[in-house]
């Protein structure tokens, strides 16, 4: 499994070590190859890629595969062997079509900022660029509803709905592509109360492994609901680039809350803070965002920040309403803030203050590498129904400290998510072991509980084994028999998921 | 703080998040079609304007524009942010107007309005001019505070801190007076739907520019000619370190 190929030093390639890489190889172990062994595509199928979309949108250089091998996962660089830039959907079709006669995988690529190596090209292929397919059409103000291609960010789809009192609320952190986020099935700080992007994709045109093209709810249609036939539109939502491309999607958009206020609290420990949590949602306060933060997290995120918080578990809230529903919550929030041994609340309510809030939860990751610099992140992922939430978060916390691990915990505790940011030396390979291990650990605690191994970032390259266990064998067999449906040679980002 | 009334000018610009291109001829940039928006300077103006009035220090503020008639949509918006009352000062079709019609706009309805604050952004973002304010104080030879990134009101004076090259300097002017917002300032809120509902009811008064004095005729800035820049040309790679130094050297670079 060692690439013999040189790697320039970019600084996210010194992620990828000989350590952590073997363990990983493990995981991954099928269909994977060395680029080396591999030949590169035939001079004419890259001429006739170059005759779809034009020698400048085509790119066999090292430093550009390579910049489309990886995300922000840790997974190691696994550079396609072109990278193509279609600027319309017939362009996909076609380069779809010759890939498909000529059996070469094809990667969808957006921003690149997913975390479970979903644009690795471990077979290689052409990797497709769609970051300059970026319309943004058919915003029905009366219908809340916008339709966008792959290139359109969420952080450039609300710019653009300024003035218009809508916004797309499902925010995963980083700005990502929306068809990305849709592929993957992305959620974020906002899920419970707006939903994560399932419920919010009302459509997708999807380019198909052999280049025909689909609506998942027919052409040009976005009603609100309907009961017409399977829902393909779920279907993709979340298939992470193995059944098709998503060339444009079509989103359900919100009215901006007319009021928000934010605040923080400190709780005793961490089992206070997660059943504060539980009790938030079973006294049906319509929160916005409950974000747990455990004590090894908020200190260094404060420090990071330079916020001075206490170093002790805490909750980050946010509630949207009228002026006079926001009291209502308030209250209610400090009532059973205090029953739970919580500090007591100051709110923020200026623009400026809520985001000087919010950016110190969304610099997290950074925050947690800067507790060892020099060290490499990794996210789990797991979500279990919000009974079991107080167990299982105790017992990972038992489980990192018996391993002696490095893991700030941070979480949307409102749907019962929460990542540990392990950061660990990946130049150590007993420690990346014992990462390894606790992960393996930590996903089938989460199943035991009755929940899933990954609740918003995709199983991509390494959650394979555990959606086995998730699922079952029937329900792996009904995946793999809908992917040899409409892929049946495997070419769309093989070796993910299944 | 009895009756303060604060007067904001905005403009009507291209988003933006567009891309400009320049439209045949070179006489001006195209606009048909092109996503127009309330220009982000103004924005933090108004917005300044508003959190005066939310906290009490002002009365009442009263968005203005001059501009065609397309501009009565950026009003709106306007008064979605929270504006009380709007004024089109309204040009022909095509007609063009730059910094010095639009501070003789701005100054006529000042003599009209009696405001004590003029708010404007520091500049828009089609022409970059950073003049309006400027001019507008000199024709009514107000004090201005020009840059500023934080705004008090004090009895019958304001204190204003500017972004300066060097620094940051704080003045206290003299009300009335007038102050152009630079980007620290704030951060302008979202108009929310129940607010764009009552926007459209809020007053919205159509005045013909000429009745505030803008001369007829084009405007005193001429624009000669625009150009898009030059395409990026290919780049070339080089075998050694003499031979780069040679090229550039050749090409007068050092």
């Amino acid at each position: 499994m060692s690439r013999s190929c040189a790697v320039p030093a970019f600084p996210s390639l010194s992620r990828c070590n000989m350590a952590l890489r073997r363990v990983l190889a493990l995981a991954a172990a099928l269909g994977r190859r060395s680029c080396c062994s591999k030949p590169p595509l035939p001079p004419d199928f890259v001429q006739a890629l170059r005759a779809v979309v034009g020698a400048p949108n085509v790119s066999t250089a090292t430093a550009v595969r390579e910049q489309h091998g990886h995300d922000e996962s840790m997974h190691p660089c696994a550079p396609p062997d072109a990278v193509v830039w279609p600027q319309a959907v017939g362009q996909v079709q076609e380069l779809a079509a010759l890939c498909h006669r000529r059996r070469v995988p094809m990667v969808p690529f957006g921003t690149g900022t997913g975390l479970e190596g979903g644009v690795n090209a471990v077979q290689g292929g052409v990797c497709f660029d769609l970051s300059r397919m970026d319309a943004i059409a058919e915003l029905s103000l009366e219908d809340f509803s916008v339709t966008v291609e792959p290139g359109v960010t969420r952080k450039a789809l609300n710019k653009h709905l300024r003035g218009t009192g809508l916004w797309f609320p499902v925010d995963p952190g980083a700005d990502a592509s929306l068809c990305g986020m849709a592929a993957t099935g992305a959620s974020g700080t906002n899920a419970v109360r707006y939903g994560t992007m399932r419920p919010n994709v009302l459509n997708l045109r999807v380019v198909l492994p052999d280049g025909r093209l689909l609506h998942t709810a027919g052409p040009g249609r976005q009603p609100r609901k309907r009961a017409a036939g399977y829902d393909l539109t779920s279907l993709f939502v979340g298939s992470e680039g193995t059944l098709g491309f998503l060339t444009q999607a079509t989103l359900r958009l919100h009215p901006l809350p007319e009021a928000t206020a934010v605040t923080i609290a400190s709780f005793p420990g961490v089992g206070a803070a997660v059943a504060c949590t539980v009790q938030v949602l079973q006294a049906a306060v319509p929160v916005a965002r409950i974000e747990f933060l455990d004590e090894v997290m908020a200190d260094a995120c404060s420090r990071f920040s330079g916020m001075g918080l206490p170093v002790a578990a805490t909750l980050l809230l946010e509630l949207h309403g009228s002026r006079r529903s926001l009291a209502e919550q308030q209250q209610q929030m400090e009532e059973i803030v205090q029953q739970n041994g919580g500090s007591s609340l100051a709110w923020a309510e200026g623009l400026e203050e809520r985001e000087k809030l919010w950016s110190m939860r969304h610099n997290a990751w950074y925050a947690a590498l800067a507790l060892r610099p020099g060290c490499q992140g990794y996210s789990t992922d797991v979500c279990v129904p919000i009974s079991r939430l107080p167990d299982v978060v105790v017992e990972t916390k038992q489980d990192l400290q018996a391993s002696s691990l490095t893991g700030p915990m941070v979480g949307h505790v409102g749907d019962g998510n929460f990542h540990c940011i392990l950061v660990f030396n990946s130049q150590d390979p007993e420690e990346a072991q014992r990462i390894h291990a606790f992960t393996q650990r930590l996903g089938r605690r989460a199943l035991a509980a009755g929940g899933t191994c990954t609740g918003e970032h995709g199983v991509g390259l390494g959650k394979r084994a555990l959606l086995q266990e998730e699922l079952g064998q029937e329900g792996l067999d009904t995946l793999r028999s809908i992917k040899a449906a409409l892929d049946p040679h495997n070419l769309m980002n093989p070796g993910k998921v299944l | 703080m009895a009756a303060l009334r604060v007067l904001v000018g905005v403009k009507r610009v291209i988003d933006f998040a567009v891309k400009v291109r320049v439209a045949p001829g070179g006489a001006a940039v195209q606009t048909q079609g092109v996503k127009h928006s309330l220009n982000p300077f103004c924005e933090i103006a108004l917005e300044e304007a508003v959190r005066l009035r939310e906290a009490g220090a002002a009365a009442e503020v009263v968005v203005a524009t001059l501009g065609t008639k397309a501009s009565q949509e950026t009003l709106r918006t306007a008064l979605a942010m929270g504006a009380d009352r709007a004024v089109l000062a309204e040009l022909a079709e095509g007609a063009a107007a730059g910094p010095r019609e639009v501070a003789v706009a701005l100054a006529a309805l000042a003599r009209r309005l009696q405001p004590q604050l003029v708010l404007l952004g520091k500049q828009a973002i089609d022409d970059d001019c950073n003049q309006t304010g400027q001019i507008l104080a000199a024709i009514l030879d107000w004090p201005q505070g020009t840059f500023a990134s934080r705004v008090s009101l004090e009895p019958g004076a304001v204190q204003v801190q500017r972004e300066v090259d060097g620094g940051l300097e704080t003045l206290r002017l003299r009300l009335p007076a007038v102050l152009t917002a630079d980007l620290r300032l704030n951060e302008p809120r979202y108009a929310t739907l129940p607010n764009i509902m009552k926007a459209k009811k809020k007053p919205l008064e159509v005045v013909p520019a000429a009745d505030l004095g803008v001369p007829a005729g084009p405007p005193r800035l001429r624009l000669l000619q625009l150009q898009e820049p030059p395409p990026r040309a290919g780049g070339e790679k080089v075998e050694s370190v003499e031979s780069l130094l040679g090229k550039l050297r050749h090409a007068g670079r050092i």
